[in-house]
């Protein structure tokens, strides 16, 4: 017996090897004219992988402390070799990722792919969601620069309006009252242990979910392919499919590299506690609908305050958009227009709002 | 064979059975909050004093041009000393009613505003437009010699 066959032999005796292979070798992708879509998915894990090895590596000259955050990253941008390409490309691949992580759950929204029996799925996907936020929101304060600061006052605040719980949310974000030194160290541990615990643990169940289940079919596909099966078309994950998710990939990545070339990541001026919020304040662009509509509101919503209303309003969208497939039980598996037509307003809503921030109320 | 003896317990001594249940489960119970309490108060920072008590030096006579402002630090929080163009000072806190920012004075409008979202307050502090709930709290002004200082009222 050669040594590479001895080898899987061991392996197969101790962990099914073998069976492993076979289900990797009968894995199929449906082909049809919506199987770009598919890629969005495996595009996000990826740049969460990227930014897990550009973090580590970052790890390496951060401190996260208020006299050491700015000027250790200001080191990593000017002294450390390479330091520019690491951070920018960890700044530019946080927003790519948010960018594909939202596309993907749109995509898997109008494509119904959250119907029985992947409602699942799409529940640890939401959360998975929330927690790619959470990290763009932890990390966007660890430069410790003005615009970071006053974000994390504004988003820390913004929690503060929950009933009941609110203040003792605010003093558990920032580790106090107000936004110090303790929220930096708070929000490092945030972003570098909890978070990336919590999302390994519902990455995994989500692709063991996606495993189990297979890629959904969109209902319209699936009922030319019921009308006509000759029509039914699919690609063999491995090598097929996954050569050419590696190909999109690879591009993801060049694109990265260009733009930390090009487009360096700002550092902005450090985190100043007793300077006013400087003009022309704002977030980064995932979370722009929101802030535009705290603008928007008024002090006074009939009897509740504003922000209050703009707050809960959120949080009570969060929550029906999440649970959105447990009302969309339609029997023909077509779905409700409602439901549709829900999903087409959030993503004008968020397209619209988003673009109105940077184009009108500058 | 256990379950067999069990199911005789059982059979033989209901009220004991369920004693020993709720017994071990209070136990459980109990020693589950002994483990999060501790944690739960942990993560909720210990309370500082407050520095700086009610009242702090603001700045001096001549710093401050008319119709301009700037941040001082009142204890641990950021306030404004605006000087109108008409000559007389205010002191208000600088942290934004709405969510938090830091306000600034802003001399084309005479009025103090926050550009998180664009709120916006008279300079004795009134919240006059934009989402900010309430004022600013204003602190009385007090000239001796040539130092400005802000103090907090006392009802406040």
């Amino acid at each position: 017996m050669s040594a590479p066959a001895k080898i899987r032999n061991w392996l197969d005796e101790r962990f099914g090897w073998d069976q492993l292979m076979a289900f990797v070798r009968h894995k199929t992708v449906p082909t049809h004219r919506f199987s770009y879509f598919y890629f969005l998915g495996g595009m996000t894990l990826f740049l969460f992988g990227l930014q897990v090895v550009t973090g580590i590596l970052l790890l390496m000259y951060y401190r996260p402390t208020p006299d050491g955050a700015f000027e250790s990253v200001q080191y990593i941008m000017t002294q450390v070799p390479f330091g520019w390409l690491i951070r920018s490309i960890h700044s530019w691949g946080a927003n790519a990722m948010i960018l594909t992580a939202i596309a993907h759950m749109f995509s898997v929204f109008f494509l119904k792919s959250y119907r029985k029996p992947r409602e699942l799925t799409w529940l640890s996907g939401m959360i998975l969601l929330f927690l790619v936020l959470a990290f763009g929101f932890s990390g966007y304060l660890l430069p410790w620069n003005m615009l970071s600061l006053f974000a994390t006052k504004v988003g820390t605040n913004m929690a503060a309006q929950v009933p009941l719980l609110g203040h003792w949310i605010l003093v558990f974000l920032r580790g106090g009252p107000d936004v110090t030194g303790a929220t930096l160290t708070r929000f490092f541990g945030f972003h570098v242990a909890v978070l990336p615990g919590l999302a390994t643990l519902l990455i995994g169940l989500h692709l063991l979910l996606v495993q189990r289940f297979g890629m959904s079919v969109p209902p319209t596909v699936e009922a030319e392919w019921k009308v006509d099966p000759s029509k039914v078309q699919e690609l063999r994950f491995f090598p097929n499919f996954f050569l050419r998710e590696l190909m999109a990939w690879y591009i993801a990545l060049a694109a990265l590299g260009a733009l930390a070339a090009f487009r360096p990541w700002e550092l902005g001026q450090k985190a100043d506690l007793f300077a006013s919020a400087p003009a022309g304040i704002r977030p980064e662009w995932y979370f722009m609908f929101m802030f535009q509509t705290l603008r928007f509101l008024p002090a006074k919503v009939g009897p509740f305050a504003g922000d209050l209303v703009g707050v809960l309003g959120f949080g009570a969208a969060a929550l029906v958009w999440t649970c959105l497939p447990f009302f969309d039980n339609d029997k023909r598996g077509r779905g409700k227009r409602w439901i549709a037509g829900a999903g087409v307003f959030a993503l004008t809503y968020f397209v619209g709002a988003t673009a109105y921030a940077y184009l009108v109320a500058r | 064979m256990v379950l067999g003896m069990n199911t005789r317990a059982s059979d033989r001594s209901p009220n004991r059975r369920s004693f020993l249940e709720l017994f071990l489960g209070t136990g459980i119970v109990a020693s589950l909050i002994s483990f999060i309490y501790p944690v739960l108060r942990y993560i909720i920072p210990p309370k500082q004093a407050e520095l700086g008590a009610n009242l702090v030096l603001a700045g001096h006579v001549g710093e401050l041009k008319p119709n301009s402002g700037k941040i001082f630090r009142f204890g641990s929080r950021p306030a404004l000393l605006v000087l109108t163009a008409d000559g007389k000072y205010h002191a208000l806190s600088a942290v934004c009613t709405h969510l938090g920012c830091t306000v600034q004075y802003r001399p084309d409008l005479h009025l103090v505003w926050c550009p998180c979202h664009n709120g916006k307050y008279s300079v004795d502090g009134a919240n006059i437009s934009g989402p900010p709930p309430r004022p600013l709290q204003e602190f009385e002004v007090i000239l001796k010699g040539n130092d400005i200082y802000a103090q907090r009222s006392q009802n406040s």
